[in-house]
């Protein structure tokens, strides 16, 4: 068979010409191999390191807020929480319906939970309630047979004991925002809480600490195979506040129903001791993420409960600001202790007609009487003749108009009027009659709580400039944990002037016929001086003058006058200032002063009762 | 030396051997490599179940098991019942692919599976097998200046281009791929003129415009991830660079046995079936790759071998066919998870997790053995005469 001899030398040659094909190919292979494996063999290395390893922040604790006594005030408490993984439940919607028998979830709780276990990966664990109460978690742990998948975990969040006792004060916090990035990694971690308002958000760098890092092995779909190396973060320091708990808690208490605020100063240090405004909201709300009904509620009130009134409450200071008119006539030379002025009640000015708070007169008054009996044609006098620029510089000299530079955000700087600042708001002339306005604090002039406890402070420590702070001390940067108190400066008041005002506040209070003499501290060495005000709301009418003053209880809520009253004590050597006021409250003397009254007389008492040291276990009971 | 004289001088030769004689006979080192790199395979698929030899690991024995014992029956059946059967097989393997057509399983988007109750078969794998053998025997007919008549290509064209139709339509680019270079391969070895493959591959490039119209947004993507695989490393290109970090890492010596994170740790995709080889060359490194290519080459040499022994051009053709296929199979899957030729979902024969794939493979190597034992039995070219 000559064909097949032939067929079989084309198919030899063939099957050689193939398989030397073959082996170039597998060559090819070889080298391939070799290319992958040896010379970018370290760059495949890497590559499959950065695919396994996952580098996972440590959230750090943050930080506990304590008063001065080292009482807790904001706390990270832990949280037990119901997680809920799929992939152990088995059956996740069986797990879900016995969960919702045993721990009575809402329909809404419940299409949230299925919707997120179709989304998740089936090893994720998922949140299903935080914040259980112990009966709950009991009732989960009895349960566990029956609620596969279902675990209860511990997690951390911030919890304030005192609730809305000093929500302004303290802030909250939240989980951070876009607008909150600020380069820290921590702040990309979910629900990792950053202060929102308040010292939480003004200590919120010392607060947070630092993260550690947690090298974890990870599979394809993230699940964590195995622990690599830990590096613990350093935890948020404690921030010391000047608050004194007990005080506070009183004067919170002591505001009642009333919307208001009350701050207590250290005259020297400008030290808060307390700082109240009412009403006040929960923060724990805040950090549990607060629900719509709740924050429309807090939003609607008239009391502004969001508002942090100390700081961000702006009133017509009232008579708590003549004062400023004295000492402004006193330096200016306009006034001096013994010329007089007679009040019958009113004050002709021009075509108008400035009534005096006592319709039927105060008669002659010199200045130490006229601040007692808080006379107003006295002020509108003085106050014509001094003129409003001397008056709004005096005014600025106490801290008024201006921002005190308080440890907190969101503070206002209120207004205290000049007449080039008229021009150049209104683009009108500024007309005396408004002097005269201002002369017994009412008109353009706007101050806040704080400000007028300021002011006091610095009529009280003899002309210094003392600045107002809330942080005490940072655990770990401060020495001691108590930061240096910058000098104040002295304010260039001459001293007779200052000792004359001081001598009218005193007589407000301890002198029968001053205007807070019902609101006095009976305890010789406590004693207070002070100054009450009534700030108007709205304007009295001719007509109305004519058929006589409606009184406060007549009016609506929002137009009745705010009370106020600011003071200092003890008299022989002041230690403490404070300023009340009470919103639509009525009368200063009335109401304001014997709220000033208590909460002074309990600082100064716990002041001779415990030593000035920081004591373990903090607040002794003062009564 | 009776039985010698009796095989130089008659045509039946080795036919009339008893069957443990015609096993006595079997290229044992063939079969013996053919173990080595199936317990290759057996360690690879303990370590890609994580330690386990669940669920791979022992079923994958269980089925070489078979596939030895499938193999022995087809080495010990006489060459020319193979011969005669060659039509009858592509038929009912033209059949299978048919109804996979009608009533097949989708797996990854494709319709490529059969179920048979109990069990299932990729009528592809089945195919390839087939399509060897009915080559084999129609180029046996033809004489070498017949192969190179135009008229006499027209049916083998046909017999390749069928099946390639039906595959591409389920669609399975790799395996149309794989019948039309087989195919090739077997009208080379039977003596078709080079131009003509010249032509032909002109002629594909001609056509490559057209075929991009027709194919899938898959077989398009998996074409655009190979050209430049780090285009979308989170989707289509995913696949393949993870496979390359893991060879990569892997290194010269490898990572050491169950210890390839790439693998372990998932990054690797369908490691017990297509990106075995990544697995295995992660965790023995560029020294354990070569060995196993190796292997494969030995056997590949083998087959040659056997068809160059072969006194039938039936015998030849359809072992160094087998042997193309089985090159092919190695080359692609191979070449693929290494990034040298696109992703085309072409299983490493002996390694891969896989049934059918096994157990026609081990049937290809029961027919190698046939040809080998039957080395001396000559056939006709046209008829059967010498029955059986």
């Amino acid at each position: 068979m000559r064909g097949d001899a032939d067929r079989y030398k084309t198919f030899t040659r063939r099957a050689t010409i193939l398989l030397g094909g073959q082996v170039a190919l597998m060559v090819v292979i070889a080298g391939r191999l070799y290319q992958l494996q040896v010379m970018d063999a370290d760059r495949y290395a890497t590559l499959a390191d950065d695919n396994r390893i996952n580098l996972q922040l440590l959230a750090p604790q943050r930080g506990r807020l304590v008063d001065r006594f080292g009482e807790p005030l904001a706390i990270t408490r832990q949280n037990y929480r119901v997680m809920l993984v799929a992939e152990k439940a088995g059956k996740a919607r069986a797990s879900v319906e016995a969960l919702s028998i045993v721990l009575q979830l809402s329909d809404t709780e419940r299409t949230r939970l299925l919707r997120e276990i179709e989304r998740s990966r089936r090893f994720m664990p998922l949140l299903v309630r935080e914040n259980l109460s112990w009966e709950d978690v009991a009732r989960v742990e009895v349960n566990a047979p029956d609620l596969p998948g279902v675990s209860i975990e511990v997690g951390r969040s911030r919890f304030y004991p005192y609730g809305p006792m000093l929500s302004h004060t303290l802030g909250y916090v939240g989980a951070a925002s876009e607008a909150d990035q600020d380069g820290d990694p921590l702040l990309t971690l979910p629900n990792f809480p950053v202060g929102k308002d308040g010292i939480e958000k003004r200590h919120d760098l010392a607060l947070r600490g630092e993260a550690g890092a947690l090298e974890v092995e990870v599979n394809a779909v993230g699940r964590v195979v195995r622990e690599l190396s830990r590096e613990d973060g350093e935890p948020g320091r404690e921030v010391a506040l000047a608050i004194d708990l007990e005080v506070q808690r009183f004067a919170y208490e002591r505001l009642g129903e009333e919307s208001g605020s009350v701050v207590v100063l250290d005259v020297k240090t400008g030290e808060v001791l307390v700082m109240t405004s009412k009403p006040g909201f929960d923060p724990n709300h805040f950090t549990e993420g607060i629900k719509g009904e709740q924050w429309r509620a807090l939003m609607r009130d008239p009391k502004a409960p969001l508002i942090n009134k100390s700081i961000a409450g702006t009133y017509a200071p009232g008579s708590t600001f003549k004062m400023m008119v004295a000492l402004a006539a006193l330096e200016a030379g306009t006034a001096n202790a013994s010329n007089t002025v007679f009040c019958d009640g009113s004050y002709q000015f021009g075509d108008g007609t400035f009534h005096c708070w006592k319709k039927e007169g105060h008669g002659s008054l010199n200045m130490e009487g006229a601040i007692r009996h808080s006379c107003d044609v006295y002020f509108y006098e003085t106050a014509r003749r001094v003129g409003i620029d001397r008056i709004a510089a005096m005014a600025k000299r106490f801290g008024l108009g201006q921002l005190t530079g308080i440890d907190l955000p969101g503070e206002r700087r209120g207004l205290v009027p000049t007449q080039e600042w008229k021009r150049a708001t209104f683009g009108a002339p500024w007309h005396q009659g408004e002097s005269l306005i201002a002369g017994i604090g009412q008109g353009f002039l706007l101050a806040t709580p704080l400000q007028l406890a300021v002011m006091a402070a610095r009529i009280a420590n003899g002309g210094f400039s003392v600045k107002p702070r809330l942080t005490r001390g940072i655990k770990g940067i401060d020495p001691d944990e108590v930061a240096p108190v910058p000098a104040a400066e002295p304010l260039g008041i001459s001293t007779p002037s200052l000792e004359l005002v001081f001598r009218g506040m005193d007589g407000v209070v301890n002198v029968p016929g001053g205007t807070a003499y019902g609101a006095r501290i009976v305890e010789p060495q406590w004693a207070m001086a002070g100054k009450t005000g009534t700030s108007q709301v709205r304007r009295i009418t001719q007509r109305e003058r004519d058929t006589g003053v409606l009184k406060n209880e007549e009016l609506p809520w929002n137009q009745r006058d705010h009370a106020l009253f600011v003071c200092f004590a003890p008299v022989d050597a002041p230690r403490y200032a404070c300023a009340v006021i009470v919103e639509h409250g009525g009368g200063g003397s009335r109401v304001a002063a014997p709220i000033a009254r208590d909460v002074m007389r309990l600082v100064q008492e716990r002041e001779s009762a415990k030593p000035r040291t920081p004591v373990a276990g903090g607040s002794g009971d003062a009564t | 030396m009776q039985r010698e004289t009796f095989l130089g001088s008659g045509d039946l030769g080795s036919a009339s051997l008893s069957w443990p004689e015609k096993i006595w006979h079997f290229r044992w080192l063939l079969v013996l490599l053919l173990c080595a790199v199936a317990t290759i395979g057996f360690t690879t698929l303990y370590s890609a179940a994580g330690g386990s030899f669940e669920p791979w690991a022992v079923r994958q024995m269980t089925r070489f098991a078979v596939g030895l014992t499938i193999m022995t029956v087809v080495g010990v059946i006489d060459i020319r019942f193979w011969f005669k059967a060659a039509y009858v097989l592509y038929g009912f393997a033209m059949l299978l692919l048919a109804a996979v057509e009608v009533v097949g399983m989708g797996a990854m988007g494709a319709q490529r599976w059969l179920s048979l109750g109990f069990f299932q078969i990729q009528p592809s794998e089945v195919m390839k097998v087939a399509l060897v053998m009915a080559l084999a025997r129609y180029f046996h007919g033809l004489g070498t200046e017949d192969v190179n008549r135009p008229v006499n290509l027209l049916a083998p064209i046909g017999m390749v281009l069928v099946p390639v139709a039906l595959v591409m339509r389920q669609p399975d680019l790799g395996t149309a791929m794989m019948l039309m270079m087989a195919a090739a391969a077997m009208a080379f070895l039977a003596g078709l003129r080079v131009w003509v493959f010249g032509a032909a591959v002109a002629a594909v490039g001609a056509l490559a415009p057209v075929a991009w119209e027709f194919m899938h947004d898959y077989q398009r993507r998996r074409i655009l991830t190979f050209l430049d695989p780090e285009r979308d490393p989170l989707g289509s290109g995913y696949h393949i660079l993870q496979s390359k970090i893991a060879l990569g890492s892997g290194g010269i010596f490898g990572k050491g046995y169950m210890e390839g994170t790439q693998s372990y740790l998932n990054f690797l995709p369908e490691k017990q079936t297509d990106f075995i080889f990544t697995m295995y060359a992660e965790e023995f490194g560029m020294i354990g790759g070569l060995v196993l290519v190796t292997l494969y080459l030995l056997i590949v040499v083998q087959g040659i071998s056997v068809s160059l022994k072969s006194r039938s051009q039936f015998g030849r053709l359809l072992a160094a066919g087998l042997m193309a296929l089985f090159f092919l199979y190695v080359f692609i899957n191979v070449a693929m998870v290494m990034g040298v030729v696109p992703v085309v979902g072409v299983p490493l024969p002996l390694l891969s997790y896989g049934g059918t794939a096994m157990l026609t493979l081990m049937f290809s190597f029961g027919l190698v053995l046939s040809v080998s034992v039957h080395r001396d039995v000559r056939i006709g070219r046209r008829a059967i005469m010498d029955g059986l």
